[in-house]
């Protein structure tokens, strides 16, 4: 299964709007052979932002679609061979055109890419919620008080104290 | 009158109406249980289910932006009411539902110390309370009973005498805790590990802290005690009764100044009256001085209990800084509480400083992923593309550090009034907040962030991120019903009555007459207790 047909089966956006969503998340976050993470257009990825953000997406439509206008201009002026380099700067187009969609987008795609389980595991974390089982916190070296004990009293008196 | 605006009233008639269900509305009924007296309290929000508490579920740092928001404007439950805070540059924090703030609070457990009851004494500047220190040790002393209060006996902050005792081990240090005490160490400069509201080990029913790290949106555990499940149990086993969903609009009164009970808002939105011989205000200082404000009448024109023209007046904040740490060395990240160790080295006023009164130091101890990414794609420190991965893996786990608490002091233009728009869902006028930070605490929260950045470069820090005033930094809602001697510079006496009505008690922060530089969860609780002893005290001549 790939994005398109999740978002097209179950999503507002349209397939043109789906794409120029995916462009801007591969950007934001990509993939990395190095750190054996997927990129934030990762179809699993963005089902999970389009769930969390379905009461934004009225929000962010519009921006998509300008994203995909400003492309076809910038396509149709410099031709087929600077496509690619064309969308790049489209995407810093978009972060500086729609400041505020892209950091809600920011903000969504942040809350979905670093709880998959891919992640995660790349972060040595277990692919779990925090409940029930918890975590261990060292107890720590309270020899490091022997100072701020040796100190003495530091409060300040009153009449009553 | 306002009676005259009931729509609907019942013939129910309690002895002791307890308005509001957080810190101090449990801790007066459960206080006032032992009368056998019939006590209701009414609260607008829910029990919370603790198997609903984000940390329950994969999403759950998403989770505490949204529903579990500290915000009631963001989370926007059925259970709250909007805020303007538009014109204030620290906006509100709260919860409303059983355990009010507490379900959301850090845990952070501090008593004030002898000299905060003292300030205009010591220090020349606002006013001292009514009571003091050794007035309130006791019910300290009790409400750390019922709360189960971790710490370590013998902080240098506070006098030896009478004793600051510890029911439990102190939290962890954990890594992060060793790394914040080592840089306060090279400084030369006081530490303790905190006082906190989270269990150690079992503790009259609750279990251990298991380093859930997600104190701050409900802890599943329940090692942390909210008044959910410390105060209220007990308070309803003796026979309070605790309502939900019953939002109060009004104070009623009749015409020889006495209140006479409550307008509320049941759960389908009918309007109700109940009928009480006392009514205890425990809602918060922005919950009480709206619902004192709205409660206007021929004889109270200006609203409840404001004859001084204070009720509203004198909001606290405390204003936050906060500094952290980015190291190379993995620190606790996500695990454990926040909650781990204070310095009150710059608590007090100093004559080399350009402020009166101080601050506390208080550990964060770090913080998650989605937190860690957030922050760094906020500051520029993590960018977009493909260096993302190396700048996240460089800030993942690695940060630890603190906030700066700072003493607010009392200004009659911070002010909690009735916006002339804003509504609730029931139509009750919202409060607006309206709040100047001072020059005092401009200079302050200066301070603070140049001495942590000290501590944590000391320490080893190679980045230091701040944020200063912290806007999301509301939690503490103080002084907006202040209690003193004197009818026109108090709202409420020296134990919590009314000066203008005499069965109107006020016990939750609106009471206090300064801020002190220390979260005020424990003293709440203390006074709410002292208060409501004074009453039992003097049941046979109350109303005199």
């Amino acid at each position: 299964m790939n994005s398109e047909n999740i978002i097209s089966s179950d999503g507002p956006l349209s397939a043109v709007q789906q794409r120029m969503l995916r462009r801007v998340l591969q950007a934001m976050i990509p993939p990395s052979e190095v750190h054996q993470v997927p990129g934030a257009d990762d179809p699993t990825i963005v089902a999970a932002i389009l769930m969390a953000g379905a009461q934004q997406l009225p929000l962010l439509t519009p921006a998509l679609d300008a994203l995909h206008t400003y492309i076809e201009t910038s396509n149709d002026s410099a031709g087929q061979d600077r496509a690619a380099e064309s969308q790049d700067l489209a995407v810093e187009w978009f972060r500086e055109q729609h400041p505020e969609i892209a950091g809600l987008l920011m903000a969504l795609t942040i809350q979905c890419y670093y709880r998959d389980d891919r992640v995660m595991a790349s972060l040595d974390m277990e692919p779990r919620p925090p409940f029930p089982q918890g975590y261990e916190v060292s107890d720590g070296d309270w020899s490091l008080l022997d100072p701020v004990r040796a100190r003495g009293p530091i409060y300040r008196p009153t009449n009553n104290s | 009158m306002v009676e005259s605006r009931v729509d609907k009233q019942a013939d129910e008639q309690v002895d002791v109406l307890i308005i509001g269900a957080g810190a101090s509305g449990a801790a007066a009924a459960w206080n006032l249980a032992e009368t056998k007296m019939r006590i209701v309290c009414l609260e607008q929000g829910e029990w919370m289910n603790p198997s609903d508490y984000p940390s329950t579920t994969r999403d759950f740092e998403a989770r505490s932006f949204g529903e579990f928001s500290i915000s009631p404007n963001n989370r926007g439950r059925i259970t709250d009411y909007p805020i303007n805070d538009d014109h204030s540059p620290i906006k509100i924090a709260n919860f409303n539902g059983v355990g009010g703030g507490t379900i959301l609070y850090a845990g952070h457990y501090p008593r004030f110390h002898p000299s905060d009851f003292r300030v205009r004494s010591l220090d020349g500047v606002a006013d001292d309370w009514p009571i003091d220190y050794e007035t309130l040790a006791p019910f300290y002393d009790q409400d750390d009973q019922i709360t189960g209060v971790s710490g370590l006996v013998g902080d240098p902050a506070y006098p030896a005498h009478p004793p600051k005792n510890s029911l439990m081990p102190p939290l962890p240090l954990g890594r992060a805790g060793e790394t914040v005490a080592r840089g306060f160490n090279a400084r030369g400069w006081h530490w303790w590990p905190s006082d906190s509201a989270i269990a150690t080990q079992p503790y009259e029913g609750r279990d251990r802290c298991i380093n859930l790290g997600a104190c701050l949106s409900g802890c599943a555990q329940g090692a942390k005690a909210s008044t959910d499940i410390t105060y209220w149990p007990a308070a309803i086993r003796a026979g309070v009764e605790l309502r939900t969903r019953c939002r109060v609009s009004a104070v009623t009164v009749d015409d020889n100044d006495r209140a006479t009970g409550a307008i509320y808002f049941d759960a389908d939105g009918v309007r109700q009256h109940i009928r009480a011989e006392v009514v205890v205000l425990a809602m918060n200082g922005v919950g009480t001085p709206r619902i004192l404000l709205n409660s206007t009448s021929q004889r109270f024109p200006n609203g409840l209990a404001n004859s001084s023209g204070l009720v509203g007046r004198n909001l606290m904040f405390h204003p936050y800084a906060s500094i952290s740490g980015v190291f190379e060395e993995a620190q606790d990240g996500y695990r454990g509480p926040i909650d781990c160790l204070w310095s009150q080295e710059f608590y007090e006023t100093r004559d080399e400083h350009d402020f009166l009164r101080g601050y506390t130091f208080e550990m964060t101890r770090g913080r998650g992923a989605v937190m860690t990414a957030l922050g760094g794609m906020a500051s520029g420190r993590i960018p977009w593309g493909a260096a993302h991965h190396d700048a996240y893996r460089a800030l993942h786990n690695r940060i630890t550090g603190m906030v700066a608490i700072c003493e607010d002091l009392p200004e009659a233009h911070n002010t909690v009034t009735l916006d002339p728009h804003l509504k609730d869902s029931d139509g009750v006028p919202s409060p607006r907040i309206d709040y100047t930070l001072s020059e005092n605490s401009r200079n302050m929260l200066d301070h603070a962030v140049a001495r942590a950045t000290d501590v944590l470069r000391a320490a080893g820090a190679v980045d230091v991120l701040s944020e200063s005033p912290l806007a999301v930094g509301g939690w503490h809602l103080m002084g907006t019903a202040r209690m003193g001697t004197d009818p026109e510079t108090s709202v409420v006496n020296e134990w919590g009555r009314s000066h203008d009505v005499k069965n109107l008690f006020i016990v939750d922060g609106s009471v206090f007459v300064t801020s002190a530089g220390v979260n005020p969860t424990r003293t709440i609780s203390a006074l709410a207790l002292y208060i409501t002893d004074s009453m039992k005290q003097r049941l046979a001549n109350l109303f005199d």
